[in-house]
């Protein structure tokens, strides 16, 4: 099947003629409509233009940028001129807001002749760690279908997983691209805050919101990397880092390559089979030359609540503009605008959106200000701290992305709390504005419908900022090394 | 921490939503949970330390006070409203009720 192909080996064969960039389009577009019914992780399908530009650039025909031919789908977050944009939330699909401009990310893939297929499903505006809460219904796990695929990114992570696509574009502001991948078995690259642009990318929270990539391998995604990242004048956050060749270094290997495991990742009543996977990737690392060190996070513990604090402050403000003005939305009772405002946003936002922009209001408001917003910055420095500390000693820290494999559809849809510790070993990152990189590294037995079955586990590298190529060249390594990133589930 | 009915009411109302009554009940008891679990944060001793304002260590940054296209047009931004277009501008209900 074409579309099972990295991006690596289907550019070697667009560039040879052996293959066209159509062909892979189609096979692209057959397999989602072959398997998406049963696993929804595509919610808005773009194929007639994309067989169209997939024409363009065989028309073309020199293949130059590796991603030019090559077809993907984007997480229904990022702006494209054209092509339905709804967040996953009523307040954006009632009439579909459909963007009459690029996000810089799509822009810089257009740009590259890379076929944009079409949306995945997301967390309603990213809000979530299981895609439940989307307007279109959970993505199932490729590996087990009575299991979440992760979130936000979970349609991404299933799409990619299931060969729906070559890559998929992601957003990770708290996990929300490495956990989907470690539940769907795929790779997770959330860069530095900075390294890309959010411009054109419907905002959670601001500080923490950055773009990144699923892949189906570490090569892959240092092609995609290397093609998006880089300053944007329409994102100011932009820093002015050089954009290394990320794809050079990644063969460097990691011999006196000193990796820390923070033993804050290693909890009580996390699933032992997790647990047991990421110590043997450690293993293998110093049988690749590296040495392996304990190191401490102290602050760990507090970064959940510390999330919990800055994200929804940030959402209550992000979440002003969804009036039913400009875009998206509407109800017929148009007597006065501030009921309007309150119909409008009270039917077309659903619970989790509520809480956040709740907890928010509350958190941000004249005299609990300092008691949480002010306090959960301060620890944040302090969270940021610890990492800068650890990478004194350390090129690289190896983690779990989750305590457990993809839990069941519904586990905790009623406990929203639960829901957040799902970020546990991720939302740190996000906090101290770091890169960290997702890629699978076992599997866990467990019991499915059909019998004992698979669930993939994913392990976290953690570089420090703006240390992007370290992560992948480990990655890459690790990679080399194993089997599991060629595992595929099995989907009739 | 407890939020009572009336605080979630008040919240609401500052955020531009209603809630029905079982929806108040439903968050109230919800976000009292949020908020207990919150709370862990002052167990941090935090005094002499920094709130952070931004992560990336960048200072200011400026351009050049140019005029620049935008990507998209006038009337390709008001086509994407749900609301009446008169002259160029979106009718919106009236802010006087």
């Amino acid at each position: 099947m074409l579309s099972s192909l990295t991006i690596a080996q289907a550019h070697e064969r667009l560039k040879n003629k052996s293959l066209s960039a159509v062909e892979l389009a189609r096979s692209c577009i057959e397999r989602i409509e072959s398997v998406d019914t049963s696993l929804n992780a595509v919610v808005h399908r773009n194929f007639d233009r994309a067989l169209e530009e997939a024409k363009k650039a065989d028309k073309k025909g020199t293949f130059d940028h590796p991603l030019a031919g090559i077809p993907y789908l984007a997480k229904d977050v990022f702006c494209e001129e054209g092509v339905p944009t709804t967040a996953c939330s009523n307040i954006l699909k009632d009439k579909d807001f459909i963007p009459p401009f690029d996000s810089t990310t799509t822009k810089r893939l257009k740009e590259k002749s890379a076929v944009s297929l079409g949306k995945t499903n997301t967390d309603e505006f990213t809000m979530g760690a299981s895609t439940e809460t989307s307007c279109y219904g959970v993505t199932k796990n490729p590996w087990d279908r009575t299991r979440v695929a992760g979130g936000s990114s979970g349609g991404s992570a299933a799409a990619v997983a299931a060969d729906e696509c070559l890559f998929a574009l992601g957003t990770d502001t708290g996990g929300s691209i490495r956990q989907p991948a470690g539940f769907c078995g795929c790779t997770g690259l959330k860069v530095t805050y900075g390294r890309t642009s959010r411009y054109g990318v419907l905002s959670m929270a601001s500080s923490l919101d950055s773009i990144g990539v699923l892949t189906k391998t570490v090569e892959d995604a240092a092609i995609v990397l290397g093609a998006i990242a880089g300053k944007d004048p329409l994102d100011a956050t932009t820093g002015g880092m050089p954009v290394p060749d990320y794809t050079q270094t990644l063969r460097k290997g990691v011999k006196g390559m000193k990796i820390g495991l923070p033993k804050e990742y290693f909890i009580k009543g996390m699933d032992p089979q997790v647990e047991t996977a990421v110590r043997a990737a450690a293993k293998v690392y110093v049988s690749l030359g590296a040495t392996i060190v304990d190191v401490s996070l102290p602050h760990s513990p507090y970064a959940i609540a510390t999330y919990y604090v800055i994200v929804p402050s940030e959402v209550s403000s992000n979440m002003a503009r969804y009036d039913g003005v400009r875009f998206g939305h509407t109800v017929p009772e148009r007597d006065s605008l501030i009921e309007y405002y309150e119909r409008v946003r009270s039917s077309g936002f659903g619970d989790e959106v509520k809480r956040r922009i709740m907890i928010g209001t509350y958190a941000l408001s004249a005299g609990y200000y300092d008691a949480y917003y002010r306090q959960a910055q301060k620890v944040r420095t302090l969270i940021k701290h610890d990492f800068e500390q650890a990478f004194e000693n350390v090129d690289c820290l190896l983690a779990p992305v989750a305590p457990t494999p993809a839990f069941k559809i519904g586990a905790h849809t009623g406990d929203p709390v639960q829901m957040y510790l799902e970020d546990i070993f991720t939302a740190p990152v996000n906090l101290a504005g770091i890169p960290g990189l997702s890629i699978p590294c076992g599997f866990s037995k467990t019991v499915t419908p059909s019998g004992v079955g698979e669930l993939p586990v994913g392990m976290q590298l953690l570089g420090p900022q703006w240390g992007e190529e370290v992560i992948l060249r480990a990655g890459y390594a690790y990679e080399q090394a194993t089997e599991w990133h060629n595992k595929r589930p099995t989907l009739s | 921490m407890s939020l009572t009915p009336t605080q979630v009411r008040h919240i609401a109302k500052l955020a531009r939503l209603t809630l029905s009554d079982s929806e108040v009940e439903k968050f109230s008891r919800e976000l009292t949970q949020i908020l207990d679990y919150i709370e862990k944060l002052k167990e941090v001793k935090t005094e002499g330390v920094e709130p952070m304002s931004q992560i990336t260590g960048l200072g200011n940054v400026t351009r050049a006070d140019g005029i620049a296209e935008c990507p998209a047009t006038t009337e390709a931004l008001l086509a994407v409203s749900p609301l009446p277009i008169v002259d160029q501008q979106i009718e919106t209900p009236s802010a006087l009720g």
